[in-house]
């Protein structure tokens, strides 16, 4: 397969991540969402990398994973902390910076 | 080669599908584990991309360890409100327009580059390469991240603490 066709195939499932990240009510269902972008763009780099023959876009992947693993975990952390605060996890309902 | 290219449609088209299912599913938990196969078939795509250890990376660090988390995190939350989470989805006409007006944009962007370069012969183990350069030129973010990780773990079990 060609570099375009991964490319078309990462913007498809970027698109559909931002789409849930927008559409959903739900904290956990955003970053599900913001999950599914993150792989895109994953998708993107390994393309890039064995297309142009270096290794370099794989290793910056695996940094990528890494973070987003963390970022999960912290992201988790605070959709509990504001369940035992709000008893919500609607995210429409987190407003104390509104005035 | 006629392998190679199937290959890479069977798994495309699972990953669409799995992904329309995370975001369009009106339960939660299925959500979840559309996900997972979403990101079992993003191993796949790696695989035909002959990369077999980040293919490895992605199924043991996010379809084994993120997912196993989501799925903790759901189990303690519902636990805490003791019912169902709502999970619905508001304004998707607004987001289907944005994310659709998205794709076209980067789509057609995509059919003008001129990006058709052939795909190189691979020369060495892809495996091993990884290897040496994360010890070599990338060893100080390699380490950075040890440390992030550490940041994240330390914060996540802060934040999630009982109560006092």
């Amino acid at each position: 397969m060609g570099l375009q066709a991964y490319l078309t195939l990462a913007a498809v499932i970027f698109c559909i991540g931002l789409f849930g990240t927008m559409t959903r009510r739900n904290t956990v269902g955003v970053l599900l969402g913001i999950e599914l972008m993150l792989n895109a763009v994953n998708i993107n780099f390994v393309a890039f990398s064995r297309f142009q023959g270096t290794e370099i876009g794989m290793v910056f992947t695996l940094f990528a994973i890494c973070i987003t693993v963390a970022e999960v975990a912290l992201g988790l952390a605070i959709v509990i902390l504001l369940f035992r605060m709000r008893r919500t996890a609607t995210a429409d309902h987190v407003d104390w910076l509104k005035g | 080669m006629t392998l190679s290219i199937a290959a890479f449609w069977v798994f495309a088209a699972i990953l669409a599908a799995a992904g329309l299912a995370v975001v369009l599913s009106k339960n939660l938990f299925h959500s979840v584990l559309w996900l997972a196969l979403a990101l079992v078939a993003t191993a796949g795509i790696f695989l035909s991309l002959d990369a077999e250890f980040l293919a490895a990376v992605q199924i043991l660090l996010y379809a084994g360890g993120v997912i196993t988390v989501v799925v903790f995190a759901i189990v303690v939350t519902e636990r805490l409100v003791g019912e169902r989470l709502a999970h619905t989805s508001r304004r998707v006409i607004a987001g289907a327009i944005t994310s659709a007006t998205l794709l076209a944009v980067i789509v057609r962007a995509l059919s003008r580059a001129q990006i058709d370069v052939p795909r190189p012969p691979l020369t060495a183990d892809l495996t091993r390469q990884i290897g040496t350069s994360l010890l070599t030129r990338f060893v100080l973010p390699f380490e950075l991240l040890a440390v992030l990780l550490l940041v994240g773990l330390l914060a996540a079990s802060y934040f999630a603490r009982p109560e006092e």
